[in-house]
């Protein structure tokens, strides 16, 4: 078939591709993690190593721990009272489960965007400021400076600059997740968890927030828990398919989608169940 | 006719007596108090039914001092409560602490009066000197009688913050507290001020435990400090009422004081709803 004929050019592109993923270093560490819900086991020996300035996703069917497995590595499972678990989770050196982990360094090292658009009730510019003001980094011009940096990497300057003062609620759908995300990229994260940033927006604005993540792994590592296979196939380097707690497979996008080497990911692929 | 239209009127009947009575209550009080209302008689320094003189400034101040001390101090009490409540408080914590104070709901405001006539006065008369009867007892009094709604509400409008912002807030590495108070505080405030205007209403139009704490003095006047012996506008209604003459510019005078109470109340349900609604405005 003509569409499938491969051009020097696109060659030469894939190449580089595989070298940016596979020359990429590990960022994020799952080593024998396990992870429960009072009796229930919700992460099962999870071993993974998520790399740095690339996107991953997790994808999965509903109630596969996709979600409980992006929290691990920010430890927002804590608050569940219930929660316990054994293994470590590492990010670069530092393992996240360790005795002397503070926590809320861990959580500003590792920013998160919630499924639905969460903006604070308060103006644009002060849910921005919301995190520097929390840990102290900066204030008066200084604090203006990293408002509008934030916002210019979550493409949304150009949107807010004249309403910075007006709510956050009164912004679009698509423009408060673009919110959320620069209000997470504001106390400078090196890692961005997104749990289904999208599943709440309309088309036009799901595009806006994938050409967004596509700018941020240059900086960042970004973690997407998604249920929507194209989107996992569009915009992530590398997948990660779950199942009832497991990774049953983890590799390149490319490889996942095309060659699965399990039979359940491919029937979970070609929409079998899921 | 079918069978249900029968059923829904008569729930239309029962639903437009209770709004009837309003009304009612209100043409009422217009009439019978509304000869009485004059600029003498709200800026009038002289309340003496025997020289006919009916001026209700002392009450009336009487009554927002005594109102808004107790307010200050039912907030400075409620208001942390219901954020441990809502917030730090173990579960069974908050089940005992709650019920707890639903029950002093329940409790009937003479009760709370009878308490203060046997505890607080002399108490205060022990240690702060006066005759105990005062302003500061009738603080007291209110404010154990307003402080249960300002908990309940209070605790209801934080609880309501959505678990989100609070979520938001924590991944953003802010503390307990921190998300607490930059978080979801300013999330609640409008339902807060609400609770606290609505406490304020349940303490203007309180009367039975104040009447019993606050002196009365038969010529009330200008207070002077926090343990002199004011009236109120309730007290006078419920003390004078037996004793005023049928149809006298006392009787009116009293009725005037109603009407007073009336607009003061409905004014303050006005600016609790108009707050909540701004809450839901706001989304």
């Amino acid at each position: 078939m003509n569409g499938n004929e491969i051009t020097p050019g696109q060659a030469m592109q894939d190449v580089f591709e595989e070298f940016r993923i596979d020359g990429a270093v590990n960022k994020v560490v799952f080593r024998d993690f396990n992870l429960w819900y009072g009796e229930n086991h919700v992460l099962k020996d999870i071993s993974v190593e998520i790399k740095s300035n690339i996107i991953t996703s997790i994808m999965g069917p509903s109630g596969c721990g996709k979600s409980t497995f992006l929290r691990a590595i920010d430890r927002m499972n804590d608050i569940i009272p219930e929660c316990r678990t054994s293994g470590q989770v590492f990010i670069d050196e530092d393992n996240v489960y360790a005795e002397d982990v503070d926590v809320y360094e861990l959580r500003k090292r590792v920013g998160m965007v919630f499924q639905k658009p969460n903006p604070f009730p308060q103006s644009v510019y002060d849910n921005v400021a919301y995190g520097v003001r929390i840990h102290g980094m900066a204030n008066g011009r200084e604090l203006d400076e990293a408002v509008e940096r934030s916002l210019r990497m979550a493409a949304l300057w150009d949107e807010v600059s004249d309403r910075l003062d007006e709510s956050a609620l009164t912004l679009s759908g698509g423009q408060q997740q673009r919110l959320c995300i620069a209000r997470a990229l504001a106390v400078e994260p090196e890692i961005l968890l997104m749990d289904e940033p999208c599943s709440a927006l309309d088309p036009i604005a799901t595009a806006k927030i994938e050409t967004l993540m596509r700018s941020l792994q240059e900086k960042y590592t970004v973690v997407l828990v998604t249920h929507n296979l194209q989107q996992a196939a569009r915009v992530s380097d590398m997948t990660a398919f779950m199942y009832i707690g497991e990774v049953v497979e983890f590799g390149r996008t490319k490889d996942l989608f095309e060659n699965p080497e399990k039979e359940l990911t491919e029937n979970y692929i070609t929409g079998k169940f899921g | 006719m079918k069978r249900g239209d029968i059923a829904s009127k008569i729930l239309f009947l029962c639903a437009s007596f209770s709004t009837l009575i309003v009304f009612l209550i209100i043409i009422f009080l217009l009439r019978e108090g509304i000869s009485a209302l004059n600029w003498n008689f709200l800026m009038g320094m002289v309340w003496s039914p025997h020289k006919n003189l009916y001026g209700i400034f002392p009450t009336l101040l009487g009554t927002l001092v005594v109102v808004a001390g107790a307010i200050i101090i039912a907030t400075a009490i409620g208001v942390p409560c219901a954020v441990f409540l809502a917030e730090f408080s173990p579960f069974w914590l908050r089940n005992m602490i709650k019920s707890t104070v639903e029950v002093l709901v329940g409790v009937p405001s003479v009760v709370i009066g009878f308490f203060g006539l046997i505890v607080i006065i002399p108490f205060i008369r022990n240690n702060l000197g006066g005759r105990g009867e005062s302003i500061l007892a009738g603080w007291i009094v209110l404010a154990i009688m307003s402080l249960p709604h300002i908990i309940s509400l209070s605790e209801d409008a934080i609880r309501a913050v959505p678990t989100s912002y609070r979520q938001a807030s924590l991944a953003l590495g802010a503390t307990k507290w921190q998300t607490v108070r930059r978080a979801v505080l300013p999330s609640a405030s409008s339902g807060m001020r609400a609770a606290i205007v609505l406490g304020v209403g349940r303490a203007v139009g309180e009367t039975m435990a104040v009447l019993m704490v606050v002196g009365n003095p038969e010529t009330p006047w200008i207070p002077t400090g926090v343990l002199d012996r004011v009236r109120v506008l309730t007290s006078t209604i419920a003390i004078e009422f037996s004793y005023a003459e049928w149809g006298s510019p006392h009787q009116y005078a009293l009725f005037a004081i109603g009407v007073v109470l009336f607009f003061i109340v409905v004014a303050l349900n006005l600016v609790a709803t108009f707050v909540i609604r701004r809450r839901n405005w706001n989304g």
